[in-house]
């Protein structure tokens, strides 16, 4: 398999269009200011935060325990509850249920899960259509891309692309780029979809372990339109998705929308219990490295994330470099301590797409440590020998002249020789730290031979 | 083992040591209030708040509203020259028609402007999503101050069903500009009596 490109080549294509990167970054810079409005309007925020992330550590080590309470409750409410231990056994849970009830065509609300399993891709090989109905991935799926934000899945597109798109798909006019407009066109075209479709798919915002109902959160409704029309409604969740009891539904969901877009809650937070009367309930619980993660000292507070996108908006690196850099389902500062637990290899580059400003840390609702994991998964990764080539040899290099007296001396004065008087051997595009850089002007001298001729003075 | 024995067999082997849940029960909102927090709140995410003596209120607020000959499901019991009643059996994709949903809400939360509905408050479940418009009586002595005191009186609860609805469905996904009406209903009145 060729390697994917990575995270510094891919924002190199997306830096070309700067117009655009300002656009991208300041509309997410807007959202985090939402953000901030909405938590201050909390005294209690800060021990929100921390009521939120004691009930996540509550819920690491007692996982087991709660997920057999949470499948007991379900099965007792009538749902009928898989385990999948990848994505490929995952996808081939909800074929098999499709098949089961011969459905052919089905409506999909948000679920990064699924994205995750690549499962719109699975069931489009195996002959089944799958309409993703939240506009943004709507929008996306139309344009045939994944999605660059886990809340706003369209967030790197213009509006005038999404009135082409509209216009070449749904047959709306064409250069009418109006939101209100488009809207109602998607509104529209996916009413269509919602009344014909037998079967469709959510994801779970959270599981809870006492009763076995879950919840759904969406401001479009698009969870409920479809869940609430189809015979078969099958919701897809990871196993970290599980909360101990009801009401701490209400410090997550204080939480939640006001961390993701400054809401004071999402329009519509669905309870789903048991399944309607003459209804099919499929819940797939999804290990896909979970597990693993949990065993990793360093890296199981990732699994208290509850997909809000905060860190994604505050992200400075993000902002400038957007989602799809990250070419992986979840992009952004959490994306990236979650990927290298997937694959070492594939996103050795995501840790190191961070400033390590700690900006993530700060706004997390459920206060992931998601700096100082970054910065241990350099180490990991350094360590299992995954670090970019260029960098390692860099790095031995520069070991060595540092810890040498006299050939660090003198390569500060070939250095300095070199900038001063071919300029051009390292202004060029052979040196990376020049791609975004000017190279410094040359003193004279070095600080040590300053010293040394001043103090004899 | 099949996948859920070894899925349990790795959770227990990797999960760290159990810690206590923290006590949450100090969290809670001013009682005193709640009506004006809910109706600022709900106006600001797009949401129509009336306040309300009389059913006769409603009937002329609601009624000025309804088009000539607009489907009209009514669940409140009360019997206005509007609306149609519908049972659990009714199939919920015959309702894509209707204009207006007006029913009863047993909760409001002031702080973000919801309001509860289980499946026995609205019937069919696709009620007060396939609706262009819907309008909910909620008593004002039914509004809490935050979503701590809206579990407590849920912690009992045993709904098949139940959503928290605040204001219109909506979206910002194209260019982050808001428009009301994506989904679900375009509309969300509340009338507090």
């Amino acid at each position: 398999m060729t390697k994917t490109k990575d995270h510094p080549s891919l924002s190199e294509e997306f830096n070309r269009d700067e117009a655009r990167v300002d656009w991208h970054d300041k509309t997410l810079w807007w959202i985090r200011q939402k953000r901030d409005k909405a938590a201050h309007t909390l005294p209690e925020w800060e021990q929100l935060r921390e009521a939120a992330s004691q009930i996540k550590n509550n819920v690491l080590g007692n996982l087991s325990g709660y997920l057999i309470a949470f499948e007991e409750r379900a099965k007792a409410n009538g749902a009928v509850v898989h385990w999948a231990r990848d994505a490929q056994e995952h996808n081939e849970i909800v074929l098999s249920v499709l098949k089961q009830h011969d459905v052919k065509q089905i409506v999909k609300s948000k679920s990064m899960l699924t994205e995750e399993c690549h499962l719109n891709e699975f069931l489009h090989h195996k002959g089944i259509d799958v309409i993703d109905t939240d506009l943004g991935e709507r929008i996306v799926q139309l344009a045939n891309e994944p999605p660059s934000h886990i809340v706003l899945p369209c967030i790197h597109k213009k509006k005038e692309e999404i009135g082409e798109l509209f216009h070449q798909h749904l047959g709306t006019p064409e250069g009418n780029a109006d939101p209100q407009f488009l809207t109602e066109a998607a509104r529209l075209h996916l009413r269509e979809k919602f009344l014909t479709r037998e079967a469709a798919i959510t994801g779970v915002n959270f599981a809870v372990a006492e009763t076995g109902e879950f919840v759904v959160c969406t401001n479009e409704g698009n969870a409920d339109m479809g869940a609430d029309l189809a015979d078969v409604h099958i919701a897809c969740m990871g196993i970290e998705k599980i909360i101990p009891q009801r009401k701490h539904l209400s410090i997550f969901l204080r939480l939640l929308a006001r961390s993701a877009t400054g809401q004071p809650i999402t329009t519509y937070s669905s309870h789903f219990k048991r399944p309607r009367p003459g209804q099919q309930l499929h819940i797939v619980l999804v290990d896909n490295g979970r597990t693993q993660q949990l065993g990793r000292d360093d890296f199981r507070n990732s699994l208290k994330c509850i997909r809000c996108g905060a860190c994604m908006n505050t992200c400075p690196v993000y902002r400038r470099s957007g989602g799809h850099s990250y070419h992986t389902a979840i992009a952004g500062p959490i994306g990236s301590i979650l990927a290298p637990n997937l694959n070492m290899r594939e996103y050795a580059d995501l840790p190191f797409a961070s400033t390590l400003c700690g900006s993530c840390s700060n706004v997390c609702p459920v206060k992931i440590d998601i700096h100082d994991q970054l910065y241990k998964w350099r180490q990991v990764l350094v360590k299992e020998g995954y670090s970019p080539q260029t960098k390692t040899v860099g790095m031995k290099v520069m070991a060595k002249v540092l810890s040498n007296t006299a050939l660090y001396q003198r390569a500060g004065k070939i250095g300095r020789w070199i900038l001063r008087v071919i300029p051009g051997l390292v202004n060029n595009r052979f040196n990376p730290w020049f791609a975004q850089r000017e190279m410094p002007e040359s003193p004279k001298t070095s600080f040590r031979d300053w010293y040394t001729k001043n103090r004899k003075s | 083992m099949n996948s859920r024995e070894k899925i349990l067999s790795r959770v227990k082997q990797n999960q760290p040591e159990a810690k206590a849940l923290p006590d949450i029960d100090h969290f809670h909102g001013n009682i005193e209030t709640v009506i004006d927090r809910f109706r600022s709140v709900l106006v600001s995410i797009g949401g129509e708040v009336h306040m309300v003596n009389t059913m006769e209120e409603i009937q002329t607020i609601v009624g000025s509203k309804i088009p000539d000959k607009a489907r009209v499901v009514n669940l409140t019991d009360v019997d206005f020259f509007f609306g149609e009643e519908i049972s659990e059996q009714t199939n919920p994709h015959s309702l894509e028609n209707v204009y207006l949903a007006i029913l009863r809400s047993p909760l409001g939360v002031a702080e973000n402007g919801a309001i509860w509905l289980t499946a026995k408050d609205t019937r069919v479940r696709a009620l007060p999503f396939i609706c262009e418009h819907l309008a909910v009586i909620l008593s004002k002595e039914k509004i809490v101050p935050t979503l701590h005191e809206a579990y407590d009186i849920l912690e009992i609860s045993d709904h098949d069903y139940g959503v928290f609805i605040a204001g219109p469905s909506k979206t910002a996904d194209i260019e982050q500009s808001l428009v009301l009406g994506a989904h679900g209903s375009k509309s969300m009145t509340v009338f507090i009596m």
